[in-house]
């Protein structure tokens, strides 16, 4: 059963991970999505989760933040355990950006402002000081010279570049990516990857959920296979890729490998 | 793959084409006129058709253009089978502004000048915002204060004394615009997981949907100050803007209800995971966008509801429609009602076409957004 922590103890960052998953279960209806999930992932870790598709690798990184609630074990981030309370979910929010197959932009309001207008409805941030931010991290991406256009005038590559750097405005001590890279046109899967491994040099923590194996054997210090709602193997990548320990890991590898 | 078998022929036909096509675009050719209106069964029954229409409304061209009397103060020059248009002009004060007394009259008209000048400022989307909400609420204020005067030298003039077209026009921006919060709350309610805000915005939009809107009059100007305990009494315009508002709000609901759910998931879920509040995003990141699919419907029932206003005059509130109705009881007037509703209708024509011009020049800039 979930034991709640209290809200304000977070402990010393280097004692608590960035992400706790301690057994947890998830259901839609009576169909159960997750079972008995552990992860842990340390503060500047790079982890990706693969799997095949119904294999609940989205449904756990949306439990991260929320946006699918858990039904038994524990998450925590940063030392904050999600639980009913809309404080802790708001904190933990705050502190973990994520990135969707689908960018999610808003289509009504400029580049700049899906940017800006997110930090001033979150936190408060005085207008001036949020354009400033969008506009340093849309430099960051190197789209800074698109920032009056709209979202729907932009390609896809480019349009989760600036999804990117809307999630970065918030300052979060962890990415989550949800297929990033899975509904672009094959030609505008580089800028996005490229931009994901300069964050990832940066020292961000990041989970990612992608079949990009070239990305993940690249980047991550840990790869995930999930099957069925469960952890088959979690490995270093080259073990992970060279050596894997589970016959069904391996067939997965080798259907998408060549 | 290979293609199918089927594809063949059609590739020897396009390869044919540039032969053809060589000497640029074939030009189009000419149809002759004579082949325009009677070329088959169908054009020569249309022309017909047509021709007999414009026969048909000779008389009408005739009475309202060239047996017209235009200007006349004489009465008795009108009614020999031509438009009295005099009358129009004669009793164009007391269409606009009802009974509203006669050395006060300048007051309404200041209203209907307050009116244009804020719709035209309100116009461009950028102007949009909370000072142009607020501007609207003093803009409506001094509108009201001017209309019931009773300050600065200014003689009060009762609402059962107002009329004509500033109480058409402020009884629909005010329903509208009263009437669209109300609209946006019961639209959120009904899509709501929590029963009891969906059951209450369900009952209130079919019962007020399933009424006429007659009756709906009927009910907020008869049986209200009933219901009400004594020694309350709320004016009649009150509570006709009352039923109105309820009624544009009902429908509106709906209109926005079809928006907001062609919104897609994914942008509460961006808002959400971005950790901004649920109702700062419904209002800044779904509602704007939930607004800018129906703008067709929404101008619709704008439009339906100005028309709508002309309804109150069953329940005895003096619009413009009552006003030139009672206009052309005038005895002395060989009875023009043609004139008077053609007049009347002319001006609903003008507010209502424009409603619909803006409506379109927004929707092209909707679009602009994504298309440039």
């Amino acid at each position: 059963m979930t034991s709640p922590m209290p809200v304000h103890s977070p402990s010393p960052a280097a004692a608590s991970p960035a992400i706790l998953i301690e057994a947890v279960d998830k259901w839609y209806g009576t169909f159960q999505v997750l079972s008995k999930v552990d992860l842990t992932v340390a503060a500047g870790e790079r982890i990706v989760v693969c799997g095949p598709s119904g294999s609940g690798k989205s449904t756990l990184i949306r439990c991260i933040n929320r946006l699918e609630e858990h039904q038994a074990g524990r998450i925590a981030v940063n030392g904050v355990e999600l639980t009913d309370s809309v404080r802790n979910i708001d904190a933990v929010r705050r502190g973990v950006g994520m990135v969707f197959q689908h960018f999610n932009l808003f289509p009504h309001l400029s580049i700049l402002d899906n940017c800006a207008l997110p930090q001033m409805l979150a936190r408060g941030t005085p207008r001036w000081e949020a354009e400033d931010r969008a506009m340093h991290l849309l430099r960051r991406v190197r789209i800074a010279e698109q920032a009056a256009k709209f979202p729907g005038q932009l390609s896809g590559g480019q349009q989760q570049r600036v999804a990117i750097a809307r999630a970065l405005c918030m300052e979060p001590q962890v990415m989550l990516f949800d297929e990033p890279t899975s509904a672009l046109d094959p030609e505008m899967v580089k800028e996005v990857l490229e931009t994901m491994v300069s964050l990832a040099e940066d020292g961000m923590t990041m989970i990612v959920v992608t079949h990009e194996m070239g990305f993940a054997r690249r980047v991550a210090d840990r790869v995930v296979f999930m099957d069925a709602g469960r952890i088959v193997e979690c490995a270093g990548p080259d073990e992970f890729f060279d050596a894997p320990r589970h016959e069904r890991t391996r067939s997965f590898l080798h259907q998408i490998l060549h | 793959m290979s293609p199918p078998l089927e594809e063949f022929p059609i590739m020897t036909m396009t390869t044919a084409i540039p032969a053809a096509a060589a000497d640029g675009p074939p030009k189009r050719r000419r149809t002759p006129i004579l082949h325009i209106l009677f070329g088959d069964l169908l054009a020569t029954g249309l022309t017909v058709m047509t021709g007999a229409l414009v026969l048909a409304l000779l008389p009408a061209l005739r009475w309202g253009v060239l047996d017209a009397v235009w200007s006349t103060a004489d009465p008795g020059r009108c009614g020999a089978g031509g438009a009295c248009w005099a009358f129009v002009a004669a009793k164009i004060r007391f269409i606009l502004f009802g009974v509203y007394p006669a050395d006060e009259q300048w007051r309404p008209l200041a209203v209907i000048g307050l009116v244009l000048a804020m719709v035209l400022v309100s116009l461009p989307p950028r102007h949009w915002g909370r000072r142009l909400l607020t501007a609207w609420g003093l803009a409506i204020g001094a509108m009201l204060a001017l209309m019931w005067g009773g300050f600065a030298g200014l003689p009060f003039v009762s609402t059962a004394n107002w009329g004509g077209l500033p109480v058409t026009l402020l009884l629909a921006i005010l329903s509208l615009g009263l009437g669209f919060p109300v609209a946006v709350t019961l639209a959120l309610g009904r899509r709501s997981k929590v029963p009891v805000p969906r059951f209450l915005s369900v009952l209130v939009i079919e019962t007020i949907r399933g009424m006429p809107l007659v009756g709906l009059l009927f009910i907020s100007s008869i049986m209200m100050p009933l219901l009400l305990p004594a020694g309350w009494s709320v004016d009649k315009l009150g509570r006709t803007l009352a039923a109105l508002t309820i009624f544009a709000a009902a429908y509106l609901a709906e209109v926005i209800r079809g928006g907001l759910q062609g919104v897609p998931g994914g942008q509460m879920e961006a808002a959400r995971a971005l950790g901004i509040p649920v109702w700062k995003a419904v209002w800044h990141v779904v509602l704007p966008q939930a607004i800018q699919k129906v703008i067709p419907p929404l101008t619709n029932t704008a439009i339906v509801m100005v028309k709508n206003t002309s309804l109150v005059l069953i329940v005895g509130v003096f619009d413009m429609l009552s006003a030139a109705r009672t206009a052309a009881s005038d005895p002395v007037w060989p009875a023009p009602y043609a004139e008077s509703y053609l007049f009347v209708g002319a001006v609903y024509f003008l507010i209502c076409f424009a409603i619909s011009l803006y409506a379109r020049w927004l929707e092209g800039r909707v679009q602009e957004k994504d298309l440039r």
